[in-house]
């Protein structure tokens, strides 16, 4: 299993105390595996995958472990994970376009990201150019500053450079959603590719996109205000869904060929707890049609399959 | 009712205004009462700019605007403000559209102030809580918070309710739902359904195709600035006759179809080219479905 993460808790520091973005967070990510990570704004997707890289001033790590490939990741320790970094593991970004430091061309600003992990540019140059050219760039880019290409050209350029030590993690943060359809397509059978070509082992793909990320996904996890709620193979998310805050979520999005006067869609009603003062037990409670007593209690997380596990009390039964 | 023809927009670019951009090519369309036509393409195809053409907040270059048969783009200042009172926009960002220092439901009061300024304060706030009530909102919930107080879906459905209280015809939804949850933006995107039932126009500008599908009788996909496709949203994305529009209905994801297990080959499209000279002419291929040749 190329990462475990057991009982991960992160939390932002501010003024009225802790808020819980990250309030136990346990699942497993095998080894070639594209994991969509998918859920409302503020459910904590993003501060996972961030914790797995860099926290930022704000973030302070509570609890938990994630291990990588056995060994266990510094998670709250800067200097430690920064020997981990683009090595093992990578990240792209959700703003990739502005990722590149516009004052340095892009052949320089790569010489010095490997001279920091005491690579030699020389030698990966090859390397560089090979995987430039496998995503339809040009080894003139290397020459370029990032402002003079275009923000497909940007994003593909960011990937390259972010996989480009061969991490054993990827973890690409809502990198399609800048995108148009088409250009959206394409950013997204890269990331396929570079898994099957051995560029990155396993990826983390964050997203709000259901639909884009189950034509790439392995398997979706969803997650509900700082807690997984349910993993398992994309199929069986979309198709058979069993938590019924993912059933709802599903239910909510609109596909080509569904028109208003031939089925109404349904919203999930209410919003998510605040995480500064979670509420005990099911967070999903106040929302969710299926709600009775035993849900004021935590749920288990109940493994429905091998490769399925989902929190729920009505699942538990 | 709303009635676009032969409309061109250029904008001046480049330091001094050196350089033109044809953002909007040719383009001729009419809503009637009661439809939701949609306007989708990828950034930088003209819908936004459509949108601004309608709402007036741009001047159109070449072609003319008419409402009702009344031709808005040589309306002047007092005019405008008449043309207001029947037409209105919703944009993408509801969190950048408050101002964040005022209470939400400073918007509503705004407009008594410009518009009904005999009109007295209970009698108002009696037309505020229907127009609230009518976008499926609760007026205790939402009256006397602030913009950070409210979600998106709220904040999005209070300027909604806003255009209501004015006597509309006509909204123009400027990708009014891409920044909303997709547990929430099915209830804005339900709303505009009940709108349109009640006789209400309504412009959908989108990049995203199973949304125009969703609410809308009839598309109209924009590429480079001129129309590509245009007609019954059926017809269009179920037999799409433009290998743009092809191209894109093959691009979009789809939950229940994988990329993977119909790979298609996109195929080969003009290069944008001298965009000052006329598009294509649009054919009718069949009925009240136009394609560009």
């Amino acid at each position: 299993m190329a990462l475990q993460v057991e009982d991960l808790r992160v939390h932002y520091r501010t003024l009225r105390g802790d808020v819980r973005a990250l309030d136990g967070v346990t699942f497993g990510l095998e080894d070639g595996e594209i994991m969509g990570l998918a859920g409302e704004s503020g459910c904590g997707k993003t501060t996972l995958g961030k914790s797995l890289i860099r926290l930022d001033g704000r973030m302070r790590h509570v609890g938990g472990t994630a291990v990588l490939d056995g060994e266990e990741l510094p998670i709250g320790d800067d200097r430690a994970m920064n020997a981990r970094r683009f090595t093992d593991v990578s990240i792209i970004p959700q703003y990739s376009m502005s990722a590149m430091n516009p004052t340095r061309k892009i052949g320089k600003l790569t010489a010095d990201l490997l001279r920091a992990k005491g690579k030699s540019f020389r030698e990966v140059r090859p390397e560089l150019v090979r995987r430039l050219e496998l995503v339809g760039l040009s080894e003139k880019v290397l020459d370029n500053y990032p402002i003079e290409l275009s923000g497909g050209m940007k994003q593909r350029m960011v990937m390259v450079l972010s996989t480009l030590l061969d991490p054993s993690l990827l973890i690409a943060d809502e990198v399609t959603s800048a995108l148009d359809v088409s250009n959206q397509k394409a950013v997204a059978e890269t990331l396929v590719r570079f898994r099957d070509l051995g560029f990155v082992k396993s990826m983390i793909v964050v997203t709000h996109d259901l639909s884009l990320v189950y034509q790439i996904a392995d398997t979706i996890m969803i997650m509900y205000a700082g807690q997984v709620v349910e993993k398992a193979p994309a199929d069986t998310i979309i198709n058979s869904p069993q938590h019924p805050y993912t059933q709802a979520l599903i239910g909510a999005l609109p596909e080509v060929g569904l028109e208003y006067g031939d089925k109404r869609l349904k919203s999930i009603p209410g919003k998510p707890p605040q995480l500064l003062n979670p509420p005990t037990g099911c967070r999903f409670r106040e929302r969710c049609p299926l709600a009775h007593e035993r849900c004021t209690e935590d749920p288990p997380a109940v493994a429905i399959a091998d490769d399925h596990v989902a929190s729920c009390w009505k699942v538990a039964n | 009712m709303l009635e676009l023809q032969n409309v061109w927009k250029s904008y001046r670019v480049g330091s001094l205004g050196s350089k033109r951009l044809t953002a909007v090519r040719d383009v001729s369309f009419s809503i009637a009462p009661g439809e939701v036509l949609s306007v989708v393409g990828e950034s930088g195809s003209g819908k936004t700019t459509i949108g601004k053409m309608v709402l007036q907040l741009i001047s159109v270059s070449r072609g003319s605007i008419r409402l009702n048969g009344q031709d808005i783009t040589a309306a002047r200042h007092g005019e405008r403000k008449e043309y207001y009172r029947r037409v209105q926009g919703v944009f993408q960002d509801p969190f950048s559209s408050y101002n964040p220092i005022f209470k939400a439901d400073r918007v509503l009061e705004t407009v008594r102030e410009s518009f009904f300024p005999g009109v007295k304060r209970a009698e108002w706030s009696d037309k505020v809580d229907q127009a609230l009530l009518s976008v499926g909102l609760d007026p205790t919930a939402v009256l006397r918070k602030y913009p950070h107080q409210l979600s998106g879906g709220q904040l999005q459905r209070m300027l909604i309710a806003r255009a209501l209280l004015l006597d509309i015809e006509l909204l123009v939804a400027d990708e009014i739902i891409s920044m909303l949850d997709a547990s929430t933006r099915i209830d804005v995107l339900n709303l505009l359904g009940d709108l349109k039932e009640r006789g209400l126009g309504v412009l959908f500008v989108t990049h995203d195709l199973s949304l125009a599908n969703y609410i809308s009788e009839r598309v109209i996909i924009m590429r480079h600035g001129a129309v590509v496709e245009m007609g019954a949203t059926g017809k269009v994305f179920g037999d799409p006759r433009h290998p743009y529009s092809r191209n894109l209905l093959a691009s979009v994801p789809q939950l229940h179809r994988k990329w993977s297990e119909d790979p298609v080959d996109l195929e080969d499209l003009e290069p944008d080219g001298d965009r000052d000279v006329a598009p294509p002419a649009l054919r009718e291929v069949d009925e009240g479905h136009w394609v560009a040749a």
